[in-house]
């Protein structure tokens, strides 16, 4: 069976707010996101983070567009966030800060979000988020079935404008496209069968 | 002479070696003095300049006030100097490397007469050859037939030799001066405030640009000068992202630099350079042109680079190398240009990587088979599923200590908890090393 494709409206991000990804999968989420917002992207890691995204296996078209700024402390890299979101030529923001956010600097980079336009993507540990977050998204890798499933398990956990949501998604990093998995179901009785 | 022999003869030299840059670079700035004399001054040879200084010597009570001024100022200054003054350029030269003087209207063949024929800057084997013929003096020359002359010594000497008596001109043709971009404002009261400055500044990055448009070439690291009144200097320096030459803009990236500025009894002079330049040919902006984003951009990143630095704004570019490490660059975004990335092909890569991370191994099969179940970062894994490997060998043209274990084979591991990472093991590791896995990235 071939899953199917999810319209684009599904797990998009609302324009010009500030967005939270918790999880250990959240990393991931980020480059889907990264894959569906047009213009230059901007990666901000502090400069002792170990990793860095690996240009050979970003999705396509990530790879040129990408931007990583690595501020030396934690305060550089709220101002430079802020900035990125505050400037009109940036697709997306996507930021890892190592403190929690406070209610302050979360309604500073939303403010930020909305003059430039912007949107901005914070990958937060668990636990850490703002109040300030216009939606929180809690992402984690499932086990796949077999070799070339990549499930990942995308839960909507706060949303300010609409509802909450569970998706159990294939994505194989590659595209900006996701097919849905369509969540198995328990029956309480057994079914009855036609006579 | 030869420097052994000169130290036989006098043991105590002290020698130093001619350091040719420095020395162009004094005469460089020498010449741009000279311009007190003439208009016209050129580079004469690497030890010498000339002069064109028709029309001027009135302005200086005559010739011979002139090159007295000349000599008492390059005196104070401690250097020794030679001086002509003729009506042709190469009797000049030829003079002032030859005891110097003033040679009078009309009274050139005499004057030049008493020289020797190298004097007249002709090739050393034309000398030698003139003086086995015993024609030792400018005089001989002179009166010889210019036919034979020419037939024996080549046209070249006839040249110089009518250059040096005024029958052939000899032009003095200055090098261009490379623009410079600094302008300096002086106050007449001090000022304080930080809106004055920014008032002042405006001002200067109005001059500057126009300069800058009028050289077709844009800013990339300004300084600002700002002098007190007790003659202390505050700089600011700031760096663009690409070149550019619109004042509001490079205006608004002082403002921080000048809020800081400690002003003390007040800034009575102020001095803008822009000392690195490129290249900024005019634009065609249209309808259907867009700079709009990457104006955004670069303004952006001068904004972060200003105070982050410009190497912490920085953009992934391809490179050629299969080390996992290696195969991409982190280059300043301000001074490259994105790159496409080549097509991947072959085993998939992870989105993150990190430097090689210890992984505790439990279990497994055969020595070089993925562990059964392990412990990364605190956390315990179990193997789902193992795909690989893929062996990756170090490149033996660069000693990378972090690939001195030899080669290594990656594996893509999923696990039962979710995570999908990739492992190495190390075949090649010596044997009582109880570490062969690490961890170095992670899948979608």
């Amino acid at each position: 069976m071939v899953p199917e494709p999810v319209p684009m409206k599904l797990l998009a991000l609302a324009g010009a707010r500030v967005h939270e990804a918790e999880g250990s999968g959240r990393r991931s989420f980020a480059l889907l996101q990264a894959a569906r917002h047009d213009g230059p992207l901007i990666w901000a890691l502090p400069a002792h983070a170990p990793h860095l995204p690996m240009l050979r296996g970003l999705p396509e078209g990530v790879g040129q567009r990408l931007h990583v700024i690595r501020p030396s402390s934690e305060l550089d890299l709220l101002w430079a966030v802020e900035e990125c979101l505050r400037s009109p030529g940036v697709g997306l923001v996507i930021a890892e800060p190592e403190k929690p956010l406070s209610l302050i600097a979360g309604r500073r980079l939303q403010l930020a979000a909305e003059a430039g336009r912007t949107t901005g993507l914070m990958l937060i540990r668990e636990g850490q988020g703002s109040n300030a977050a216009e939606t929180r998204w809690h992402c984690a890798p499932l086990p796949g079935a077999d070799l070339d499933s990549t499930p990942h398990h995308w839960s909507l956990k706060k949303n300010k404008k609409g509802t909450e949501g569970d998706w159990i998604v294939n994505w194989n990093g590659e595209t900006a496209a996701v097919h849905l998995v369509s969540a198995a179901g328990e029956r309480d009785s057994v079914a009855e069968t036609s006579r | 002479m030869a420097l052994a022999d000169a130290r036989a003869i006098c043991p105590g030299l002290i020698t130093r070696p001619a350091d040719l840059v420095r020395e162009a670079a004094a005469l460089a700035g020498l010449r741009r003095w000279a311009g007190r004399y003439s208009p016209m001054v050129a580079r004469d040879g690497a030890d010498g300049l000339i002069a064109d200084i028709t029309g001027v010597p009135h302005l200086f009570g005559g010739e011979a006030e002139l090159r007295a001024d000349l000599h008492a100022r390059l005196a104070r200054a401690g250097l020794t100097a030679e001086s002509a003054i003729a009506e042709t350029r190469s009797a000049a030269c030829a003079l002032a490397r030859h005891g110097g003087g003033i040679l009078p209207e009309g009274g050139l063949a005499e004057g030049i007469a008493s020289l020797p024929v190298g004097a007249l800057r002709i090739d050393r084997k034309v000398a030698e050859g003139l003086f086995r013929m015993g024609l030792k003096r400018v005089a001989d020359l002179i009166a010889l037939p210019r036919g034979p002359l020419a037939r024996r010594f080549g046209s070249d000497l006839v040249l110089r030799l009518d250059q040096a008596l005024g029958t052939q001109p000899e032009p003095v043709s200055p090098e261009a001066d490379l623009p410079y971009f600094g302008v300096r404002m002086t106050l007449p009261e001090p000022i304080g405030l930080t809106a004055d400055v920014m008032a002042g500044l405006d001002r200067l990055l109005g001059r500057l640009c126009a300069a800058l448009a009028r050289h077709q070439r844009g800013a990339r690291r300004l300084r600002l000068e700002l002098q007190r009144v007790d003659r202390e200097t505050a700089q600011i320096e700031i760096g663009l992202a690409r070149p550019m030459r619109d004042p509001d803009r490079i205006s608004a990236l002082f403002a921080k630099g000048v809020g800081e500025v400690e002003a003390g009894f007040g800034i009575e002079m102020m001095r803008l350079v822009a000392h690195v330049t490129e290249d900024l040919p005019p634009e065609q902006i249209g309808e259907n042109v867009v700079p709009c984003e990457t104006d955004a951009l670069a303004d952006l990143f001068s904004t972060l680079g200003n105070r982050l630095g410009f190497d912490r704004v920085l953009r992934l570019l391809p490179a050629q190398s299969n080390i996992p490490e290696r195969s991409f660059l982190l280059a300043p975004a301000a001074y490259s240009v994105a790159e496409t990335p080549p097509l991947h092909q072959g085993p998939a890569r992870p989105i993150m990587i990190f430097s090689p991370e210890p992984v505790r191994a439990r279990g497994g099969g055969r020595p070089g088979d993925p562990p059964s179940a392990f412990r990364w970062r605190n956390m315990s894994f179990t193997t789902l599923r193992a795909t690989g490997p893929e062996r990756i060998a170090p490149e033996w043209w660069f000693d990378d200590p972090a690939w001195r274990t030899g080669l290594r084979d990656y594996w893509r591991v999923e696990t039962r908890e979710g995570l999908r990472l990739w492992l190495f093991h190390t075949p090649q590791a010596a044997a009582w090393s109880a570490q062969h896995w690490f961890a170095q990235g992670e899948f979608p």
